[in-house]
């Protein structure tokens, strides 16, 4: 039972014709992704990978059923790009660019909400419905298919991860990557409630970081709803005392945000926390 | 980018949020002028880390005589290692209370947030939780005036304190949201005479969002190497051990560093140069890490949107071009990885496919 998307979701390429969008919609397309017209103002009428290129996102609407729409483009015009997708009807946006503004993300995940919309990232590699179908950048030959799911903060560590685990037989469900910004469409109790219904996934991944509070918030829910085993890893443990911000960042977080609070807190809720990537996958053999 | 206490109080008085009457000065003779046109002041060194109060960084005078020496005294101090190159001199407010009032972004809420209590001053981190309010901002509605009711309410705050309230927090927020803000922070607000006055101003303004605001001055705590590699567009961190490390990512770098220090070793640096970087960045990277003369280096690569050969190709050229002496230790795997390591075999350079491996080799070589 794949989750957010499966091989028939019909999907968008908005900034399809820049260097980046391109590539990876020849990518998306041989990993069996449905991609079915890609948008760029002002390029409309062009084909890219022999996909369909528009000037908008209602345009591609006019002439193609989708769902979901991936974005690439340079940050400054993100905001644009995916209010305008929101605006048009579409239900699921991957967010690629870094550095989009904060205020711009807040924005994005406010409008996404009033319209009931799921937003990934932004500065995210994106989701795999492995073996289905990915909206993403990810690398295609790790993500084959099999009972983990994964869900990452961070992006190579992913990779890392999930290379390591395929190297040792071991396949995925989904993986999804929330972003590595501090304001992200989806969190991490979001992917857990999913793969807690998935019957496919029998245990979780998560790859965390220091900074924030999302791992905490994670460990709350996991200890009250979370029947799946979930193994955890955490990078960051070596990193010097952040930079905070103020003290509005301190009383924000309350103590939480170190490595140590959040090692107790996955501890606490039950959660195996693998000192080294590397042993994630003798961890999850151990409760497959 | 975080601003200096007086940029920040430039910003409030943009916004007609009301700030002490004040002079910037550069040097000691330049306070004792202040405090002769200002009468009673305080004054108070500009540097970026907090707790200057605590350190001796904020003195009072009332003399200009006393107000030089002073000045004089806080230019010769260090604060965390910052030294500050000038000071505020600020007319003294009579202050009935010190409150507490800041705007941030709450990345679990995805929306900014109001922090505000009664118990402002130099201890409000041991603010006990209930006396702290925190009220959220939906963004597609933005501050509304029965948010500020509520915020009183639940403080305990009505009548003519409810009324300033009403008056400032619109002006704090429109501030916060028009200049990309990432922190508003007014620590203490001082509850005067004369109404509610920013004593302090404790402003940080989203990197990404820089480009536009170009009107605002830029600011860098970072040292000359950090500010080098902000040049390039690299993630950079200076830290105190011998090995390089390199690796594209931020999470993979971090989980790098981590595991260099699980080995026993200690890393120099935190370098994550990115995903999808030319041969031009990749070895711009690797000279500038061969530029902070260090032991051993450590290269992690798993391409994913970063090729391989790319890298390796890189690492080639600033090998041929400037000479690297120093043992290396490479891993390499990931996208393009068969014409990655060919690049590098031609050149007798050996690589890992496991970070776990290449790690370990790194730290065998530092000791």
């Amino acid at each position: 039972m794949p989750i957010y998307i499966d091989e028939n979701t019909r999907v968008l390429v908005q900034g399809i014709t820049g260097r980046q969008g391109s590539f990876h919609t020849g990518q998306m397309l041989a990993y069996g992704t449905k991609i079915v017209g890609g948008v760029s103002p002002g390029k409309g009428g062009q084909e890219v990978e022999g996909v369909p290129v528009y000037n908008s996102t209602f345009e591609a609407l006019e002439n193609q059923e989708a769902k979901a729409s991936i974005l690439f483009m340079p940050a400054p015009f993100a905001k644009d790009a995916a209010m305008e997708a929101l605006d048009a009807g579409l239900k699921l946006l991957v967010l690629i660019p870094e550095s989009i503004p904060l205020h711009d993300a807040m924005e994005i995940t406010a409008y996404a909400n009033q319209k009931g919309a799921v937003i990934v990232g932004p500065n995210t590699f994106g989701l795999v419905s492995s073996g289905n179908s990915k909206i993403g950048i990810m690398p295609n030959r790790y993500f084959i298919p099999g009972p983990v799911g994964v869900v990452s903060r961070s992006g190579t560590l992913c990779y890392e991860i999930v290379g390591h685990l395929t190297d040792s037989g071991i396949g995925t469900t989904t993986v999804v990557g929330l972003g590595g910004d501090r304001v992200v469409g989806l969190h991490f109790i979001d992917v857990l409630k999913k793969f807690e219904e998935d019957h496919d996934t029998k245990a979780v991944i998560m790859i965390g970081e220091i900074g924030g509070s999302a791992e905490e918030e994670a460990a709350a829910h996991i200890a009250a709803h979370m029947s799946k085993p979930v193994i955890a890893y955490l990078a960051g443990k070596s990193a010097p005392p952040g930079k905070r911000m103020g003290h509005a960042g301190a009383i924000i977080e309350r103590g939480r945000g170190t490595f140590e609070s959040k090692v107790e807190a996955l501890n606490g809720a039950g959660v195996k926390v693998a000192d080294l990537p590397t042993r994630i996958s003798s961890l999850v053999q151990s409760v497959l | 980018m975080k601003l200096y206490e007086y940029l920040g109080k430039e910003l409030f008085n943009r916004y007609d949020i009301p700030v002490p009457r004040s002079r910037l000065v550069e040097n000691a003779d330049q306070a004792g002028e202040a405090a002769a046109e200002l009468g009673d002041v305080v004054i108070k060194s500009q540097v970026l880390t907090g707790k200057r109060g605590k350190a001796g960084g904020i003195a009072f005078a009332s003399k200009p005589e006393e107000a030089k020496k002073e000045a004089s005294r806080i230019f010769d101090m260090s604060f965390s290692g910052f030294v500050a190159e000038k000071l505020l001199v600020e007319e003294k407010i009579e202050i009935e209370q010190e409150l507490y009032l800041a705007f941030t972004i709450d990345g679990s809420a995805r929306c900014p947030v109001v922090l505000a209590s009664l118990d402002g001053g130099m201890d409000v981190e041991e603010v006990a939780e209930e006396r702290m309010i925190r009220w959220p901002v939906d963004v597609s509605i933005g501050l509304q005036p029965y948010m500020i009711r509520e915020i009183c309410r639940l403080m305990g705050v009505s009548g003519d304190l409810q009324k300033e309230f009403l008056k400032f927090m619109p002006k704090l927020y429109r501030m916060f949201k028009e200049l990309d803000a990432e922190l508003a922070e007014i620590n203490p607000l001082a509850l005067t005479p004369n109404g509610l006055v920013a004593a302090d101003a404790k402003v940080t303004i989203d990197d990404d969002a820089l480009y536009r605001h170009q009107d605002l001055p830029r600011i860098s705590e970072k040292t000359a190497l950090e500010r080098k590699a902000e040049e390039l567009d690299l993630a950079y961190v200076e830290l105190e051990g011998d090995i390089a490390v390199m690796a594209n990512g931020a999470g993979i770098t971090m989980a790098t560093l981590d595991m260099v220090q699980h080995y026993g070793g200690e890393p120099a640096n935190f370098l994550d140069f990115g995903g999808g970087a030319d041969v031009e960045k990749t070895s711009q990277s690797l000279e500038l890490l061969l530029g902070t003369d260090p032991r051993v280096m450590l290269i992690n690569i798993f391409g994913g949107i970063t090729r391989c050969d790319v890298v390796a190709e890189a690492f080639v050229r600033v090998k041929q071009s400037q000479g690297i002496e120093l043992p290396v230790s490479f891993r390499l795997v990931g996208t393009n990885e068969e014409e990655g390591r060919a690049i590098l075999e031609k050149e007798g350079i050996k690589t890992f496919n496991s970070m776990d491996e290449a790690v370990r080799h790194a730290v065998e070589l530092s000791a």
